[in-house]
């Protein structure tokens, strides 16, 4: 083995934007030699400290804790400070790295994008314990273990905004509050010392910015750098919503309650039955284009030809015996 | 070479609204040589939605039909992304927690049933790569795609979350100590050593789709959402997400678009029209499902993989 350093010769294209001054975006290319334990943030420093003192990017702590240094290399978002540079090279095989902000049309300068809508979102399901406390208690407020456990490491959020970011439903639908902002609802909606829960579950299950427009695309667990896996905590939400008998009857709900209806009755999903009873009659009408071309290709099955598992005694028995929730 | 047998978990799309789905599968596998054993016993899988109104029953029913499969001592492929997810999240839940599992196999002994964690759980696809070979694959080709500019389409549920792709679809080899020459730790470096893929750079479908010989298309949308699960309650966002991929596709001169969900082929296949009104912009673009795709370049009769059941008409078959 030798004892020399071992660099990679890489390009990094880098997007460049002053809201101040340029009309349009454009890209500058650096080329630097790079070694196996750089990390994206030592990249976007030497581009400031050895091309361009212009070059513009957050960045604080140095230790994935502050969250300010996320940006995307070739699409993936990454938290610059925990990112290695090789790895980047190996997973999309190629040594010529695209560096941009997380959102471009949010930018402020180069990597540095305006995280108001993000940070009002946040604001608004209430990301903080709502407790009446006893300025003088007698002894402390306790939490077991086990209800400690049931905040499953949502509190690991930093904010950095990288599921945000990733998110599609947040892209083409500027009202929905977002994966981070869902995530931090669940943390103190799960905390036994918070009374806001009722409060925030009735924003969270409005059907626009709440959690029923989620995709369900899994971009958010992929891309937060602290596994803070927000789509679970999405689908707690959805939980709780009728847990708590919060849930509104609209063709959201439904659709996730007709699931049961269809397997109870046939196993298999009941496809034009899920539709009608999630849209209601009236509502189905709009499908009804769609529904006539699939029809022509045979693509509809007749509900007197509706397929059933096999051994459905057993699965009626099953959704007898294991329900636990109702709506 | 022993013959390959798997446990065919079909969903209820491919018994229904995708009856070419199942019907290309079958004829594929069987001009492969490889035995598919029908999983009729199976319920629906729940598909996300379920899970959000009653988590405990998508567990029992979702492991009774793992169930079916470890009976007959198979591993189960799946034919559908979501299918695909939702089993192996409840795989994984059940095989990494004994409280959990003992509680869903108390309601599974009421029907004479219960869950072991024998069978491994794969997108069928992941089945041809690593079991059968691409190289294999390559040979039976008789009618090469060269001609055209196929864009492969990934779908979320088979690429995210990665860990239990990785996990779950990819086979499991050793790659030595260290996990490669500069020793690092990384499991992200992994998935170059087996057929697993990186979700922000896939290349299953690519290498299958070079295996027929035909051209895949280079654009961003291939490992994005088509916004499927949210088509009934949210539809802009659907179809915004839908027509943004085939938009893409199209600009990058697709012929057609290849995908292995047949959710994905429903918002893709039998949307264009709606989407096309929503970007304002005309949309036809063929869609195939991967077994499609393949079934025609191993000569098998258009007719035998349905397609005369897409409404996208593939009119170059």
């Amino acid at each position: 083995m030798s004892s020399e350093r071992i660099t990679k010769k890489l390009t990094f294209k880098t997007f460049r934007f002053n809201a101040e001054t340029d009309f349009l975006p454009y890209f500058k290319t650096y080329e630097m030699e790079v070694g196996k334990d750089e990390l994206v943030l030592d990249i976007l420093n030497r581009i400031k400290w050895e091309f361009d003192g212009s070059f513009s990017y957050r960045r604080s702590c140095r230790h994935g804790i502050c969250g300010s240094c996320s940006i995307k290399v070739n699409g993936k978002p990454v938290l610059s400070c925990k990112q290695n540079v090789w790895e980047l090279v190996d997973i999309f095989e190629t040594d010529t790295l695209l560096l941009e902000p997380q959102s471009r049309k949010r930018v402020v300068k180069d990597m540095i994008i305006d995280k108001k809508d993000f940070w009002d979102k946040h604001a608004e399901l209430k990301p903080y314990l709502v407790a009446e406390i006893d300025e003088h208690p007698k002894e402390e407020i306790k939490v077991s273990p086990h209800e400690a456990e049931q905040l499953l490491e949502a509190d690991y959020c930093i904010q950095c905004g990288n599921c945000y970011y990733a998110c599609p439903a947040v892209e083409v639908n500027e009202k929905y509050f977002g994966p981070a902002q869902f995530a931090k609802a669940y943390r103190f909606n799960a905390d036994v010392r918070d009374n806001a829960k009722q409060e925030r579950l009735e924003k969270v299950r409005e059907m626009g910015p709440g959690v029923w427009d989620c995709v369900k695309c899994f971009e958010c667990a992929e891309a937060c750098p602290k596994d803070v896996d927000p789509i679970e905590k999405i689908t707690k939400l959805h939980n709780q919503i009728f847990e708590e008998g919060l849930a509104q009857d609209n063709v959201a709900t439904r659709h996730a309650v007709g699931f049961k209806h269809s397997i109870v009755k046939h196993g298999l999903l009941d496809e034009g039955e899920l539709v009608r009873y999630s849209e209601g009659t009236l509502g189905v009408m709009k499908h009804l284009p769609e529904a006539i071309a699939m029809f022509k290709k045979g693509k509809i099955v007749m509900p007197w030809n509706m397929p059933k598992s096999k051994n459905l005694d057993e699965i009626k028995t099953l959704v007898k015996s294991s329900s636990k929730v109702k709506f | 070479m022993a013959k390959l047998k798997y446990a065919l978990y079909t969903g209820c799309t491919a018994r229904e609204s995708t009856p070419e789905l199942l019907m290309s599968t079958l004829a594929v596998a069987k001009k492969l040589d490889i035995e598919l054993v029908l999983l009729d016993e199976a319920s629906c899988c729940g598909a996300s939605h379920l899970q959000d109104f009653d988590d405990f029953l998508s567990l029992v029913l979702n492991a009774r039909n793992i169930c079916y499969a470890e009976k007959q001592e198979l591993n189960m492929v799946t034919i559908c992304n979501t299918c695909q997810l939702n089993t192996v999240m409840t795989k994984e839940r059940l095989d990494r927690d004994e409280d959990l599992k003992s509680q869903v196999n108390e309601k599974l002994a009421e029907v004479g049933l219960e869950y072991q964690g024998t069978s491994s759980v794969r997108h069928f696809l992941y089945a041809i790569i690593d079991d059968y070979g691409l190289d294999k694959l390559a040979e039976k080709v008789v009618k090469p795609l060269d001609d055209f500019n196929i864009a492969a389409f990934y779908g979320c549920h088979n690429i995210r979350p990665s860990h239990l792709h990785r996990k779950h679809n990819a086979v499991e080899t050793d790659v030595g100590e260290g996990g490669g020459e500069e020793g690092f730790e990384n499991v992200e470096l992994m998935s170059k050593y087996n057929s697993g893929e990186n979700p922000y750079n896939p290349t299953s479908l690519d290498r299958i789709i070079d295996a027929l010989r035909g051209k895949s298309v280079d654009y961003e949308s291939k490992n994005k959402c088509c916004g499927f699960h949210a088509d009934l309650q949210a539809p802009h966002t659907a179809h915004k997400l839908t027509g943004t991929a085939l938009l893409d596709a199209i600009d990058n001169n697709a012929d057609m678009m290849v995908t292995p969900c047949p959710l994905c082929h429903l918002n893709m296949d039998v949307k264009q029209d709606s989407v096309a009104k929503e970007m304002g912009r005309d949309i036809k673009l063929p869609i195939l499902h991967l077994p499609q795709l393949i079934g025609l370049a191993l000569g098998i009769d258009p007719q035998e993989l349905g397609l005369q059941h897409n409404v996208s008409e593939p009119t170059f078959a």
